[in-house]
């Protein structure tokens, strides 16, 4: 192929050239990502759970706001009642006769966010870590990932629950703790990227030009490491969901009135003799977004890692 | 040669083990101090029996650095200090009821993942991109995908209560009440390393060494059980590392559910209850365990892949 648009090329004058480069800006850095988008679409796993997760958003954020009850709501007249359309409780209520449906679509809300948040906390820490240690290298680099692999070797799991037990159990707090501990495998990846990136043409040309170490990282080193990035993203977003369900599970996480997937599991397992619909409902919403991050994940990184495009 | 490169390997990791120790314990240690309202602070009400012997331990009105060392000390001599909620017992006393139990349900699960997990995989990607085989990896992305909080209420559900085949809950050193705990416990490292072992699988069968050992004729099974597999082990053994500390994890939320008076156990109720000398105790000792295994299944690593060196990879 790149023979062909040589030959082409070399029976057009330099103009035409000039013009149709021109005309056609970034064709091979838009080819790229053109590329990558294709060979996730032909991913059918992939296609599902990325259509599935757009409902489950979707429900989640406008469901309890169209839905006839409130997630506090006490409907005295149905505790405890199987899922029916009579009653109009779809999911059936628990042991107080709050409506299922709308708690677990509200419980998602916070288990979505905190998702979101924390990886975006890990997202930046990870990020200009890697990338500063990655570019400047040397001493610098030797000493930032010898902490990394410090860290690396705690158990990460027991410092988020140490602390939530000194902090208290607060929101913030959650984001925080879990973004905070969740940072290393991110400035890893991205450090490797920083390296390779660093002695190619484009950075020596910016040092050339004289643009300060700042606005490399920020303005060249960063945006080239997106591909890499996202994946990591995607496959970190269920990692955090579970970390804040296991938290909320053991009674760690959110609070009473808030919820999340994992505090209606664990409300629901408690009840789960009389009335496992309380249990069972939260669990598939919980299942089916981990399983559908983690196959968009895994599509993400065969369409974007150059590793296995050979 | 190779004996003197894997104790000099050992020794040099061993001593890279000093600061993740020192991190670990000095931050805990802070932690517990930072604490609103934390056991050395005389606002928190504190049984005064525990006070006295909490100021007794910590020695509280020696600075804080002095403290600190006093601290560093006792840990590296094991001695955690009293509960703070259970009266009569010290931390150290609550390990070695509650570790026995974990320890044992730990152990059996790994060895179940390993083997489970294996198993799978080589079967996996002796049919590559078969029917069987996308079957096969897509439960175990389920198995990644469930947390095991949602899989024993519903083995219970299941087995226990609608079944009757097991107890529920409890504790009592029979097989009966050790299955569920231990299988809920595997189930996400049976998948994890049944997709790591068909993936390593896959490319080892795809080397060199081992279209030679199938053109001299060897029958598939010896390819398979005597050239291809001990690659294909690598990464699964350095996952085995990660593995300790995700069993360690999970062992806390499994004991709570089957009622299991294990560690886990001792250690949810303690942070739930603010007991921070026993959260704080089984925090480092827990990381004192996952540290070593670290530790091992580098030198394991080493000792079965003789192309690794350490010194200069560095």
């Amino acid at each position: 192929m790149n023979d062909n648009v040589e030959k082409r090329r070399s029976e057009r004058t330099v103009d035409d050239v000039f013009a149709q480069a021109m005309a056609e800006p970034d064709i091979r850095g838009r080819s790229l990502w053109v590329d990558a988008w294709h060979r996730l679409l032909r991913n059918r796993a992939a296609v599902v759970s990325g259509v599935l997760m757009i409902l489950i958003v979707l429900a989640v954020v406008v469901g309890p706001m169209i839905a006839p009850w409130a997630g506090d709501f006490t409907d005295w007249d149905n505790t405890s009642s199987p899922p029916s359309l009579e009653t109009g409780h779809w999911f059936g209520t628990d042991a107080v006769g709050r409506d299922i449906l709308v708690r677990t679509l509200e419980g998602g809300r916070i288990s979505l966010l905190v998702g979101l948040v924390a990886t975006l906390v890990s997202l930046v820490i990870g990020v200009s870590y890697g990338a500063v240690a990655g570019y400047y290298g040397g001493m610098t680099d030797r000493i930032m990932m010898r902490v990394v692999d410090i860290i690396y070797a705690l158990p990460f799991m027991f410092f988020v629950i140490l602390l939530m037990v000194v902090f208290g159990r607060h929101i913030i707090l959650i984001f925080v703790a879990i973004g905070a501990v969740n940072w290393l495998d991110m400035a890893r990846i991205v450090r490797g990227q920083t390296l390779s990136l660093k002695n190619t043409e484009f950075i020596e040309a910016a040092r050339a030009c004289g643009v300060d170490h700042h606005s490399i990282i920020l303005r060249h080193i960063v945006p080239n490491l997106l591909g890499v990035v996202i994946v990591y993203v995607t496959l970190t977003i269920p990692q955090v969901i579970l970390v804040e369900s296991f938290l909320s599970f053991i009674g760690l996480g959110v609070q009473e009135p808030m919820s999340s997937w994992g505090a209606l599991v664990n409300n629901g397992a408690q009840d789960m003799e009389s009335a496992p619909w309380t249990l069972v409902f939260p669990a598939v919403f919980l299942t089916v977004t981990l399983y559908c991050f983690n196959y968009i994940g895994d599509g993400m990184r065969d369409a974007l890692d150059p590793k296995d495009r050979a | 040669m190779r004996q003197e490169g894997l104790l000099q390997l050992a020794a040099s990791r061993l001593i890279g083990l000093v600061p993740t120790l020192l991190v670990l314990i000095t931050i805990s240690f802070f932690l517990i101090r930072l604490a609103p309202g934390g056991p050395f602070d005389a606002e928190m009400a504190a049984p005064p029996e525990i006070r006295a012997n909490l100021e007794a331990k910590y020695h509280l009105d020696e600075p804080l650095l002095a403290q600190y060392f006093r601290y560093l000390g006792e840990v590296i001599a094991f001695d955690f200090g009293p509960s703070f909620q259970y009266k009569d017992w010290t931390v150290n006393e609550l390990i070695a009821r509650g570790f026995p139990i974990s320890a044992t349900i730990g152990g059996l699960a790994m060895l179940l993942a390993f083997f489970a997990g294996v198993l799978i995989g080589v079967f996996a990607a002796l049919r590559q991109n078969t029917a069987s085989d996308y079957t096969v990896m897509g439960i175990a992305m389920l198995g990644i995908s469930i947390p095991n909080f949602v899989v024993a209420p519903l083995l219970i559900l299941v087995l226990a209560i609608y079944g009757g085949w097991l107890p529920a809950s409890g504790w009592d050193w029979t097989w009966q009440r050790g299955l569920l705990p231990v299988v809920t416990l595997a189930l996400p490292a049976i998948a994890y390393i049944a997709r790591l072992t068909r993936g390593s699988m896959i490319e080892v069968l795809h080397s060199n060494y081992i279209r030679t050992a199938r053109a001299k004729g060897l029958p598939e099974r010896t390819v398979i059980l005597r050239h291809a597999l001990k690659p294909t082990l690598l990464p699964v053994i350095s996952y085995m590392g990660p593995a300790t500390a995700a069993l360690i994890t999970g062992s806390v939320v499994v004991e709570r559910i089957y009622s299991i008076p294990g560690l886990g156990s001792y250690f949810v109720q303690g942070a739930l209850n603010r007991d921070y000398t026993l959260v704080m105790g089984v925090v480092v000792f827990y990381g004192m365990i996952i540290i070593l295994f670290n530790f091992i299944v580098d030198l394991l690593y080493a000792w079965l892949n003789p192309r690794i060196r350490y010194d200069e990879g560095e």
